[in-house]
């Protein structure tokens, strides 16, 4: 079952390097000349030793010829490994470049369903350090398995050359490496496998908690959560010892075999001496060629090792970049242009599991340019159904229509296009205040970024920090305060102006006085525009054309205020209790 | 450097058996070329066959305590790299931990989160490879020379020449690559930074259509990096070839030498053969060396980044004079002589900004009260009750809490007596239960049902039928906004706290739900100093005292009905949320 995993995986790998047929062929060729060169050397030396018999009896021109000969080898081989080198990066990081950009692509089509319910911590770790990890691994195969592969195949042809009989002991002595290295190599695999999947834990952990560093010091729970990391982390270790203890075995396992080779040839070689079938020079060349023959094996099963922690990387990544996407769009879906704003909400059922029901039949007709409040206690589903307008998530059974139109017909980025969304949770990107302002415009000229910002009443505090418009904001908004960055979301929608609004709770962290301000700037800008809004103040709702109130996940009331209030039901209620008791 | 030097002397053991036995390893290793030379120029030349099986089983032996010396030393090094890796990972968490908001702030959390991980790891490889070959191929490699001086010294001295060219090249290398390694490892801050802000903001990005310029920019990040990462590679891939290039040639003036002094009559054919496997053997090495020369530079760029982040210095530190000598209530505080909280002339400005968030407030509040903070969006609300706990420094006057400075209390016990419910209603992945007890570990399941009861959590959690087993996502991602913001507030109540600090936590309750919360929580906690930072008046009307903040200044404070008459900005306020006959 692993193994079949394994090399699944493998294949994967294989076929993303595919597209660098080019590079990677010129890098085997490469390989080739280095290795048959570094081969050759060996030889001449070996010649070269054989001149050099005894006192008064060198032949020293001769030797110059050889020597010249050494040089030039030489100088071709580094030239082309620095090549080969050079195009085993290239190659490397690019197919790395294209799993991780295929990796985070993937990202952005995933059901938002999957992004809640997986932490953010540990898909990081997987498009960054298993990325890493991978990347490591492939650098080392591209660059020793091939000359590794060469080199054996050709010391072979060589050491052939010289004597058959000594190079059958060698032959027969030394695929014994690769025998314990993939022993070893198939024990290591599960180790390396705990190792990822550990450190995707302690990311896990990492991310939630330094992401939060100021509620866990709010809590003083340093100390309790270092005591839940240091776990993780130790967990960790113990893995890591593992996995790199059983891969280091390797090396020296292999490098054992093969000093019983050398030591096997050294005898066969000097026996073989002492009959006169070869010459020392010969001798000394085959003893350096046992040892250019088994070197390969041993890095190749270093390789092997390194390859384990690749591949439980790899397969980490590929788990995530094969994670269901989205349904595309279907291939007839409609483009909506510029929506008239009638929205209909037909015998929906929704529940994001399903145990637990949330919304059960719910019907809804909005006519276009109506403002519709949705109230309710807290999780009554309001923000559900915002949800489900957007399509983050696709009803269960029913249909929401825009247009007449059922949204599962119409492409995402144009149902997407006419709605504008202001959320209670902020969300800022690192980059500029007027960057973060066109968010949805990017092409807005900078007039226009400020006028987005007057009417969002967000000019004046921009206007007092360092740079302005320019000002970069942090990781996470950095020093706003939540009631300024609610200003930015708000400018950043204002600025867009599509003809469909949803604002939940998009004012809850801003005072009331700008709230009114905000209120009659969003009021011209709704003008004729369908908007939703999910709000607790009174303010917002009153003026709203219908009231929905929801309780667990359907409609209970539906009206204008006062009409409400007098039917003296659930709204009349919840209107009434703010002021029944008081602190 | 000098703090990984350190973490590793806790595996001091380890750390020097490791590359001891690789040593040892490889000075069995050299005897190698000495008893092939022997067998060639004694056995061959004299036919002695039982001479030559003798070499033969002299070469098995050192084979195999070579295997048993290289496993030891790979044991050692593995344990002590992954000692000290897991030693620095929980000592750069711990400190990340003592770091203050203003530090927080400024740092950003992605960059911490590849410090933490990729960094250190590539630390602790470095480590492992150093204690594996870092002793040991130098050790060869001069070994293999002074070796070479005992067989001939003429032929030695090609050997002095090359290795001190070699030591140039590599350490050339080494110099050149490491800061390009650090700007790698930058790179990858930001390549993490773009998949977290991803991750972290699916819905807006979603909303906006714009997943394709976030690929672009994920794209341009990425490619910067594999640009980075090819351009040093293509410096590191250097080290091979150069050292390649250098040895041959050595190899070659060491056959021509070699030659004049066997023609001379001075050296014999064997002992040439043994000097070039002299150099073949340092080839090995240094090939070796160049490998971990490009680790170590890494691993060199990797340390310096984790260094700087412990060179940062929490900016809140415990005075030296720090003591719980003062006891919690003062006898002062009991007759009600001292204030529970009290603000002295507190100003504040945020690092790096222009003007003071705060300017000059003065207020006391005594024990028991409930304190209401209204004002504008960034008129500084959250930044005056983020003084309380200390989470900041005042610039300038002083916070007071039973008439001591925070500054001269123990930030435990300081932290202890305050629940704070910030205004990111943010829950950690566990159960319910977990989550309770950040308020107070100890705290028993009745005491949490108490505490959810008065947060008006106690029906939804009843609702859910798992009780405090319920299981909470990352983030809270499973509950609403309004059941999140409740069980902060539980959390809080469960630490029974002195002083309760609400900033702006009840912004998405419904109102009926928020009023039964505001009524709860004065019946159920009489003796507390309560803060509440809200936007709606309606919350801090009957507040014991309303502080009125204005563009970081106090515009106001007294009782709802003294500021009606007295405060402008207060009756705006007011005026804005509710009807005239609310108002009275």
């Amino acid at each position: 079952m692993k193994k079949k995993e394994n090399s699944k995986t493998l294949k994967r790998i294989l076929l993303s390097i595919r597209q660098y047929k080019l590079g990677v062929g010129s890098s085997l060729i490469l390989a080739f000349i280095t290795v048959a060169l570094t081969l050759y050397v060996p030889i001449l030396i070996g010649q070269g030793v054989d001149l050099i018999i005894a006192p008064g009896k060198v032949d020293f021109s001769g030797l110059s010829a050889i020597l010249g000969k050494i040089l030039a080898a030489v100088a071709v081989t580094a030239l082309s490994q620095w090549m080969m080198n050079h195009i085993n990066n290239r190659i490397t990081y690019r197919v790395v470049m294209d799993i991780r950009t295929q990796a985070f692509n993937r990202l952005e089509v995933l059901p938002i369903s999957y992004l809640d319910s997986h932490s953010s911590g540990d898909i990081i770790s997987r498009v960054i350090t298993d990325i890493d990890q991978f990347s490591e691994g492939l650098l080392m195969g591209f660059t020793q398995l091939f000359t590794g592969i060469m080199t054996i195949l050709g010391t072979l042809l060589f050491m052939l050359s010289i004597n058959p009989l000594i190079t059958i002991v060698v032959v027969v002595l030394t695929p014994l490496s690769l025998v314990v290295a993939s022993f070893i190599a198939k024990k290591t695999y599960t180790m390396f496998h705990h190792q990822s999947e550990t450190r995707g834990q302690l990311t896990g952990l990492v991310d939630e908690m330094l992401g939060n560093l100021k509620v866990v010091q709010a809590f003083g729970r340093g100390e309790e959560i270092q005591k839940d990391f240091e776990e993780i982390n130790n967990r960790l270790a113990g893995y890591s010892l593992k996995a790199t203890f059983f891969s280091s075995i390797t090396n020296p396992a292999t490098r054992f075999v093969n000093s019983i080779v050398y030591a096997a040839v050294g005898l066969a070689g000097s026996y073989a001496a002492i009959r006169g079938l070869i010459s020392v020079g010969q001798l000394t060349s085959f003893l350096s060629y046992a040892n250019q023959y088994t070197k390969p094996f041993n890095e190749i099963s270093g390789v092997v090792t390194e390859l384990q922690n690749a591949l439980a990387s790899a397969a980490r990544v590929f788990a995530l970049i094969d994670e269901e996407a989205l349904p595309e769009d279907k291939p007839d879906a409609l483009d909506l242009k510029q929506a008239t704003g009638k929205v209909d909400l037909c015998h929906v059922d929704f529940s994001y599991n399903p145990e637990n029901k949330l919304i059960e039949n719910l019907n809804l007709q909005v006519e276009p340019g109506q403002r519709v409040a949705i109230v309710g206690p807290t999780g009554c589903g309001k923000t559900t159904v915002i949800n489900l307008l957007m399509r983050f998530y696709d009803v269960n059974s029913g249909s929401v229509k825009v247009d007449g139109m059922d949204i599962r017909n119409i492409t995402r980025k144009s149902l997407r296009a006419n709605y504008g969304m202001v959320l209670q949770e902020t969300w800022l990107k690192s980059g500029t205040i007027r960057e973060n302002i066109a968010y949805g415009r990017p092409d807005a000229s900078l007039e226009e970024v400020i006028q987005a910002a007057k009417e969002a009443h967000a000019h004046s505090f921009i206007r007092k920090m360092p740079q302005g418009y320019d000002t970069v904001i942090g990781e996470d908004g950095g020093n706003l305060s939540q009631g300024q960055k609610q200003l930015l979301c708000i400018a950043r929608v204002m600025l867009c102006l599509p003809p469909m609004l949803i604002l939940d709770e998009a004012t809850s962290s801003i005072d009331t006085r700008t709230e009114i301000r905000i209120q009659k700037a969003f009021a011209k800008m709704m003008e004729g525009r369908t908007s939703f809004i999910v709000a607790h103040r009174l303010s917002t709702i009153k003026e709203a054309d219908v009231i929905l109130v929801m309780e667990s996940g359907h409609i209970v009331e539906q009206g204008k205020h006062q009409e409400l209030l007098e039917k003296g039901g659930f709204y009349a209620k919840l209107y009434n209790s703010q002021f029944a008791v008081s602190m | 450097m000098k703090r990984l030097l350190g973490y590793m002397k806790a595996y001091r053991k380890e750390s020097i058996i490791a590359p001891l036995f690789k040593m040892l390893e490889a000075s069995f290793e050299l005897f190698v070329p000495l008893v092939v030379a022997s067998m060639i120029d004694v056995g061959i030349r004299n036919r002695d066959v039982s001479y030559i099986l003798k070499m033969g089983g002299l070469l098995a032996l050192l084979a195999v305590i070579g295997i048993a010396c290289s496993l030891t030393a790979q044991y050692f090094a593995a344990r002590s790299a992954i000692g000290t890796g897991t030693a620095l990972r929980n000592d750069l968490f711990a400190h990340i931990n003592r770091l203050s908001y203003s530090e927080i702030d400024t740092i950003g959390t992605s960059t911490l989160i590849t410090r933490m991980t990729s960094d250190i790891n590539t630390v602790q490889n470095g480590v492992n490879m150093v204690l594996r070959l870092f002793l040991r191929s130098p050790f060869v490699v001069f070994g293999a020379m002074i070796m070479a001086f005992t067989v001939d010294f003429k032929g030695a001295l090609v050997f002095a020449c090359a290795i001190p060219l070699l030591s140039a090249v590599v350490f050339g290398i080494l110099l050149i690559s490491m800061p390009l390694y650090k700007k790698v490892q930058k790179q990858l801050d930001k390549v993490t930074l773009s998949t977290r802000e991803n991750l972290l903001g699916v819905r807006v990005i979603r909303a906006f259509n714009r997943q394709e310029s976030e690929r672009a920019r994920f794209a341009g990040e990425n490619d910067l990096l594999v640009k980075l990462q090819i351009f040093v590679g293509k410096i590191a891939a250097l080290l091979n070839p150069v050292t390649y290039v250098v040895i041959n040639c050595a190899i070659v003036v060491l056959i021509w030498v070699g030659a004049k002094q066997v023609d001379a009559g001075i050296l014999s054919q064997g002992k040439v053969v043994a000097l070039v496997n002299y150099m073949s053997q340092i080839l090995v090495e240094l090939i070796k060396l160049a490998n971990l020369i490009i680790l170590i530079s890494k691993a060199m760029a990797s340390m310096n980044r984790v260094d700087s982040v412990f060179e940062i210095t929490p900016s809140i530190t415990e005075s030296v004079r720090a003591g719980e000598g003062r006891p919690a209530k003062s006898p002062a505080a009991e007759k009600g002589g001292v204030s529970k909280v009290r603000f002295d002339h507190v100003t504040f400005t945020y690092k790096g900004a222009k003007e003071p968030s705060l300017t000059d407030i003065s207020f006391s509040a005594s024990a028991g009260e409930t304190i209401g903070i209204i004002g504008g969006t960034g008129s500084g609300k959250s930044t005056l009750v983020n003084l309380i706990p200390r989470f900041y420094d005042v610039t300038d006057g002083a916070v007071l809490i039973d008439g001591a400075d925070v500054r001269e209390k123990k930030l435990d016990s300081l932290r202890n007596a305050i629940g704070v419910v910030p205004q990111k209603a943010v829950l950690f992945k566990g159960s319910l239960r977990d989550n309770m007890k950040w308020g107070r570990e100890e705290a028993a399941d009745e005491e949490i049902y108490r505490a959810l009861e008065t947060a008006q959590a106690r029906e939804f959690v009843e609702e859910k039928k798992r009780g405090l087993d319920l299981l909470v996502s990352q983030g809270g991602h499973n509950l609403s906004g309004g059941q999140r913001q409740r069980l902060t507030i539980a959390r809080a109540l469960v630490r029974r706290p002195e002083i309760l600090i609400m900033d702006d936590s009840a912004s998405a309750l419904d109102f009926a739900t928020d009023a039964r919360l505001r009524q709860a929580i004065k019946r159920d906690t009489e003796n507390m100093t309560v803060f509440i930072v809200s936007q709606r008046a309606a919350t801090i009307k009957n507040a014991d005292k309303i502080l009125v903040l204005d563009d970081g200044r106090l515009a106001g404070a007294g009782t709802h009905k003294e500021l009606l008459e007295t405060c402008q900005v207060y009756q705006e306020i007011c005026l804005s949320q509710l009807s005239k006959e609310e108002v009275q």
